[in-house]
């Protein structure tokens, strides 16, 4: 996993409650067998005007100029500031795939939708819980103030504003741990791998139509 | 102390390690795999040099990119045809079942764990997708996963995992006629709101859902991440245990009394405490239609298009114009009034046998409107279709004008050739009114599939407890 420990970036405000996976990164990207190559067509359906589909040149493509990304003073922005129960939807882990590949490293929300936070630690994207009127702050902020830059520290569990105002925030600590580290779950997991052989043998005896296949 | 939810039962029997902070490792039985989350996590496992844990845990099937007309000619679009294949040969390679694009019994993943009884009372149910949550109706602890974990419960059989709370939502007294599984869900997530169930696993619970068959249940439960939550359960009862007995994964003879005795016991105990209940009178339930592009922006279907501007708080006035413009549609009109250009009839929360048999039942002797481009109907399974055409049901859809399609998710997401055009508006019995969610710049109405059928007949919505 790609470590995550402290950012200064360029923030950009996508206020809105419910942004769903299908707008993040719409289906018919879903059908790469691939992990990367998804950025071009994070937010496809609102960010161009034309419709998106597999393989296509994007050069081509007509960027849709009222989509906020789109404003080139949001360009190489690494935070998006968005509102509640952001990454609702599908389990499409392409979501913060193509959050990641466009070059974002955080999301702040008022909340996540569980599936998608769950995703985004896996890929070193740090979703953020802020309380709702500090995410319409740092919003509205951030569309006032041109180059609005978000100091974030997961060792320190802040997020710092450019008038230095410090918010802090939760993560689970070995969320935290693993994302400092960029360690790898499963390696992690493998070294249980007795536990899980003591669990599986009790609980075969006990239950063994768990165990059945056809 | 307290007694037990039934969410406690089945979580502290999957525990294998605990950690200081919370985060333990929950053993997952059963492994339900697709085509379209599952190839980067076979690769990954390759790239690491790794071999699945427990392969006889897993059960694959492609269901998202599989064309519904005739088969025989495979998939004309070669990057779905290309994850089609990716599934097949990866299954093939690690030894993991697979129910292919031509086995009878492919279908839809969340139809055919249950239709299998790969679906037990009190396993953990893993799959790459949200909808997992449909096979909690048989009081399994079921829930999607990203790609990433997909890959972690393959090479570990394990997920980490940390504990949800825990809210029950009764649904007390009986709900009227031509009130089914999906207007109770709809009326529910109408009720707590689509982040409603954020942070908790919902047992459903009251008069109104122990009346249930196992269909209606897994309705109900396939839903429950449309509000948000983790998982949605439904505690065992006779109805869970006959729905399960003689089928192919379901344990046989010699262990079926233990199995059974030990099903029973997945029940919240009487005195067992809740994070949160929620009560709902079954009998205020009428039909329900979506209107938005949010699951919650549902109402009743004798309702109107509600109004932005008699909403005081500013987000959600904001989110619902810009969903009144995306849907094209004018507060105060009434739902009834609202014409469409085709019906879909499907998907894992509307495609079982009593589904179909509900909207056949509506549409017997009638025939879709001539304002309607298309209608669909796209059984949940090979084993539903097939049942259905046993009971002529076929020949009911056909007769009245609709496409009688073969087992996948089509219209639900459109990512096989099933889709709307742009500005083409839709009743659908599927679960999501995203924008785009059926086809760019389609507009989509959830409803139940009595009510879809009903809607196909009209051409516009109609509240079928007037047509039956
Ligand atoms: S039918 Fe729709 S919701 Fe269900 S698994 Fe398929 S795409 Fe997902």
């Amino acid at each position: 996993m790609k470590a995550f420990t402290q950012i200064k970036a360029l923030a950009a405000p996508m206020h809105r409650s419910n942004i769903d996976t299908d707008a993040i990164i719409p289906k018919q990207f879903l059908k790469s067998i691939k992990r990367s190559g998804f950025g071009v067509n994070l937010f496809d359906a609102w960010r161009y005007l034309d419709e998106g589909f597999p393989g296509q040149d994007p050069n081509s493509r007509q960027p849709n100029p009222e989509f906020v990304l789109n404003q080139a003073r949001y360009a190489g922005a690494q935070v998006l500031i968005s509102g509640d129960n952001f990454g609702c939807g599908s389990s499409r882990e392409h979501a913060v795939w193509a959050l990641d590949d466009y070059g974002f490293r955080s999301v702040i929300a008022p909340s996540f939708a569980d599936i998608f936070h769950n995703n985004a630690f896996k890929s070193g994207l740090l979703p953020i819980v802020l309380p709702a009127d500090v995410c319409a702050k740092l919003a509205e902020d951030c569309e006032n103030t041109e180059g609005y830059r978000l100091d974030i520290n997961l060792q320190a569990k802040t997020v710092t504003t450019p008038d230095g105002e410090v918010h802090s925030f939760d993560v689970d600590e070995f969320r935290r741990d693993c994302l400092l580290n960029g360690l790898d779950d499963i390696g992690l997991t493998l070294q249980k791998r007795n536990r899980i052989e003591n669990y599986e043998s009790t609980r075969r005896t006990a239950a063994p139509w768990l165990f059945n296949s056809q | 102390m307290a007694g037990k939810t039934l969410y406690d039962k089945v979580w502290d029997a999957h525990l294998v390690d605990e950690q200081e902070d919370g985060t333990v490792l929950l053993y997952i039985d059963r492994h339900l795999v697709h085509e379209v989350t599952s190839p980067q996590a076979f690769e990954g496992l390759t790239l690491a040099g790794r071999k699945p844990w427990r392969t006889d845990s897993m059960l694959a099937v492609a269901d998202h990119n599989v064309p519904t007309t005739s088969r025989d000619e495979g998939i004309e679009d070669p990057v779905s045809r290309l994850q089609v294949e990716t599934l097949d040969t990866n299954c093939e390679a690690f030894g993991v079942t697979e129910f292919s694009m031509t086995d009878h019994r492919q279908g839809i993943v969340h139809v055919i764990g249950p239709e299998q009884g790969a679906t037990l009372p009190g396993m953990t149910v893993v799959c790459g997708d949200s909808h997992t949550s449909t096979h909690g109706a048989f009081g399994a602890l079921a829930f999607g996963i990203g790609t990433s974990e997909v890959e972690h419960v393959m090479a570990t059989q394990t997920l980490l995992q940390k504990k949800s709370k825990s809210m029950l939502v009764s649904v007390d007294g009986q709900v009227g006629p031509g009130v089914t599984a999906k207007d109770i869900v709809l009326a529910i997530i109408g009720e707590i709101g689509t982040a409603g169930g954020t942070g908790y696993t919902i047992e459903f619970g009251g008069h109104a859902i122990r009346a249930l068959s196992m269909e209606g249940r897994m309705t109900v439960c396939n839903m429950s991440i449309e509000a948000g939550a983790r998982a949605g359960m439904v505690a065992v009862d006779e109805t869970t245990i006959d729905y399960i007995k003689g089928r192919p994964f379901a344990p046989t003879a010699e262990q079926w009394e233990a199995a059974a005795a030990a099903w029973r016991t997945l029940v919240s105990d009487d005195d067992a405490q809740f994070d949160k209940v929620v009560r709902i009178d079954a009998a205020g339930i009428e039909p329900q239609v979506s209107w938005g592009t949010s699951p919650e922006m549902v109402t009743s279907v004798g309702g109107v298009v509600p109004n932005p501007e008699t909403v005081d708080d500013a987000t959600r006035a904001d989110g619902m114009r810009r969903a009144l413009e995306y849907m094209d549609l004018k507060p105060d009109t009434p739902m009834t009034d609202i014409g469409l250009d085709r019906v879909f009839i499907g998907s894992c929360t509307n495609s079982r046998i009593e589904d179909l048999r509900a909207a056949a039942a509506v549409i017997q002797n009638r025939q879709v409107a001539d304002s309607i481009k298309q209608a669909l109907v796209v059984p949940g399974s090979g084993l539903v279709k097939r049942q259905a055409e046993e009971e002529g049901l076929d020949k009911i859809f056909t007769a009245a004008g609709f496409e009688w399609r073969e087992p996948g998710c089509s219209m639900c997401l459109a990512m096989n050739a099933d889709r709307l055009e742009p500005g083409e508006r839709c009743a659908s019995t599927s679960n999501r009114n995203f924008e785009g969610r059926q086809g760019a710049g389609g507009r989509t109405h959830l409803v139940s599939p009595a009510m879809a059928a009903a809607a196909a007949i009209a051409g516009h919505f109609v509240d079928v407890r007037s047509f039956v």
